[in-house]
């Protein structure tokens, strides 16, 4: 974290999460610059030790913004997905970390506002937690 | 050779044709010796034998033989259990033989709830042999007058062999043929689970006697009385392989405040007397759980005194 | 296989506590096929352990290796030319491993990072479930293909005791009586008379009754 600027690492499912930022950035609205992209073909393929990387090269809260559950592209991607994050949380219990560092999103590719607005709301989140190194 | 197995009290009524009547008492979680003096003195007199618990529901009480020799002291014939659970086969050898050489003449074989039920969860269990090969154990012992390895004994211990048998345990078909295996191990008597759904027990009974089980081996139907609804509804839910309908918890419940108990006790003998009457039943065993005091009572009412003498 | 579950983080983190340089073993047999000890996982608990040391403000030096098998000593012998590198073990395989390792590098401390729980089989992905006691004389033919060893709690050779329940286990309503199967299945097989023989007593010598197992095959042996 510099000058109280949370790193946050996103997971971004290419079918919806990134049809959304098109349509945010078709809107006018800009992501904050502290979140870093990370597109992925399917969130499913996201392994624990993906989540994890981030917070050992120094992020401050990770999140993957995936399908919505019922609608995934690759049907259970988003699924699969959610079970790791949940792993990862319990993982980040036991090292004393706040697990609220590590979310999932669901998404639809014409959601270009609730995009931005899960950047925002993270950064604003993972603020208030202050950084994971005392 | 006397005509007898054991010349136990209870094989002596059995064998004379008498209905016979057993009783439960389960030792203290302690040394109170005058608690379980007092307790079973309620028995006194009412009843041909005493099953003394071993360790029941896997909780450490006084362990079973001690209480059986407590009870010999006081004059009562004790029926010793013992489970699997907690004894290899070397301890349950030996132990066969210590409690004969004290007087007992009785020996209930069991399996042994799982520790997990009980006060010390994290134990180990044993499990060597099964209550199966127990009854067999008390029955090579006794009969062949060896140890499991064949090697002799000098001077057998002449046990009268009990098993239990629970009718409602799944799977239903598969337990009279359960039943029959054990008898053909060796058991003597049968002691059943808490009897509540007559139905499915005068089913159960009629395909013993189809088989003949009754004729070599004396079966004692299992009875305890409802103390209330709560302890109705406990063994209907949290006790395993027990079957209450739920027609005997409104029964109790519509007798009304102050007088379940006493529709408990009533219902109890109403089946002591079917028993009674009912082909293959050779007696009854009442398990008045922490109730032994109500039982001269329960037996006055139920017309089974006095006890014979044989 | 082998089934074995992650050590907690924080029994771990307290058994390496003042250590800076840290090998992490995986094992590419078992362990790897139910998820626990594979390099996957030696890589997970690496960058765990390198997020606990950051936290905490610590140096950590973690090494990963994952071997072919931590139960052949030729394998075990693939890190001899690291191992002095480090100051501990840990290994991710089942019990074997760590006893492998300690025997082979005596020099070494060596830290369990797993807890290897039973022999059984994955009943679906992510579900495992226990099939064999290893008690050295198998006799699932008299049972219907089912061992009432491993899979009756209180491993009875004549069941089913009276606490069997709606097909269940008087222990819980999650484990299935395996007694409740193998007699449903012998009815149905109409071998219902095999079940009615009686069991003798089992003979535990060829189980850990008898004492540690050490097996030889002459015709193996150089």
């Amino acid at each position: 974290m510099t000058d109280n600027t949370p790193q946050i690492v996103a997971f971004c499912c290419s079918n919806c999460a990134s049809a959304a930022a098109n349509v945010a950035e078709g809107m006018k609205m800009t992501m904050p610059g502290n979140v870093k992209i990370i597109q992925v073909p399917c969130t499913g393929r996201i392994e624990v030790l993906h989540l994890l990387k981030p917070f050992e090269e120094g992020a401050d809260g990770v999140y993957v913004a995936g399908c919505q559950e019922d609608s995934c592209q690759y049907v259970t991607g988003i699924t699969k997905a959610a079970k790791r994050v949940a792993h990862v949380k319990k993982i980040l219990e036991e090292l004393e970390i706040e697990p609220d560092r590590i979310e999932v999103f669901n998404l639809s590719a014409g959601k270009g506002q609730e995009f931005v607005e899960m950047a925002h709301e993270m950064t604003g989140k993972i603020k208030g937690l202050g950084p994971v190194l005392p | 050779m006397s005509e007898y197995k054991s010349g136990s009290n209870l094989e002596k009524v059995l064998k004379a044709g008498h209905f016979a009547f057993t009783g439960e008492c389960g030792p203290p979680q302690g040394a109170n010796v005058e608690h379980l003096v007092e307790k079973a003195g309620h028995l006194k007199g009412y009843v041909d034998a005493v099953n003394v618990t071993d360790n029941q529901t896997a909780v450490v009480r006084m362990s079973s033989w001690a209480a059986s020799l407590i009870l010999l002291e006081q004059g009562l014939e004790p029926n010793f259990q013992m489970v699997c659970r907690d004894r290899n086969r070397l301890a349950i050898q030996s132990d066969i033989l210590g409690v004969y050489s004290h007087g007992i003449r009785n020996m209930l074989c069991l399996s042994g709830d799982h520790q997990k039920f009980g006060n010390h969860p994290d134990a180990k269990n044993v499990f060597d042999i099964d209550s199966m090969q127990l009854i067999h154990t008390v029955k090579t012992m006794r009969d062949e007058g060896t140890f499991l390895n064949g090697q002799k004994i000098d001077v057998p211990p002449k046990l009268f062999i009990g098993a239990a048998s629970n009718p409602f345990a799944e799977p239903f078909d598969f337990r009279v043929y359960r039943l029959a295996k054990k008898i053909a191990a060796g058991a003597d008597f049968i002691q059943t689970q808490c009897i509540y759904n007559m139905d499915r027990f005068r089913e159960f009974m009629k395909r013993a006697v189809d088989m003949g089980l009754h004729e070599k081996c004396y079966i004692l139907a299992g009875v305890t009385p409802m103390k209330s609804v709560g302890m109705a509804r406990y063994m209907a839910k949290q006790v395993p392989g027990m079957d209450v309908p739920d027609t005997l918890i409104k029964r109790l419940r519509s007798a009304g405040k102050g007088k379940i108990a006493a529709e408990g006790i009533q219902f109890a003998v109403e089946q002591i007397e079917e028993f009674k009457e009912m082909e293959g039943i050779a007696g009854v065993h009442l398990m008045a759980i922490e109730w032994e005091h109500r039982v001269p009572e329960i037996a006055e009412m139920a017309g089974v005194l006095p006890r014979p003498k044989v | 296989m082998i089934v074995a579950e992650p050590k907690p983080i924080k029994e771990i983190l307290e058994m390496v506590r003042d250590l800076k340089k840290i090998l992490i073993v995986g094992c590419k047999g078992c362990v790897t096929v139910c998820n626990v000890g594979g390099s996957k996982e030696v890589a997970i608990l690496a960058s765990t352990l390198r997020i606990a040391a950051k936290k905490n403000g610590k140096e950590i030096e973690i090494g990963e290796e994952t071997l072919e098998r931590q139960c052949d000593p030729e394998y075990i012998e693939e890190i001899k030319d690291i191992i002095n590198d480090y100051d501990a073990v840990i290994s991710i395989a089942c019990g074997v491993g760590p006893q492998f390792l300690s025997e082979r590098y005596p020099a070494t401390r060596v830290f369990p990072g797993v807890n290897t729980r039973f022999m059984g089989g994955a009943i679906e992905h992510g579900i495992w479930s226990e099939r064999c006691a290893g008690c050295g004389t198998c006799v699932v033919h008299y049972f219907g293909g089912l061992c009432p060893i491993a899979r009756c709690s209180k491993s009875l050779l004549n069941g089913p005791c009276g606490g069997s329940n709606n097909g269940k286990c008087e222990i819980s309503g999650d484990v299935d009586c395996i007694w409740d199967i193998i007699v449903r299945k012998m009815m149905e097989q109409g071998r219902l008379d095999e079940l009615l023989e009686f069991k003798p007593p089992k003979s535990w010598m060829t189980a850990r009754d008898g004492g540690p197992r050490t097996m030889t095959r002459e015709e193996l042996v150089k």
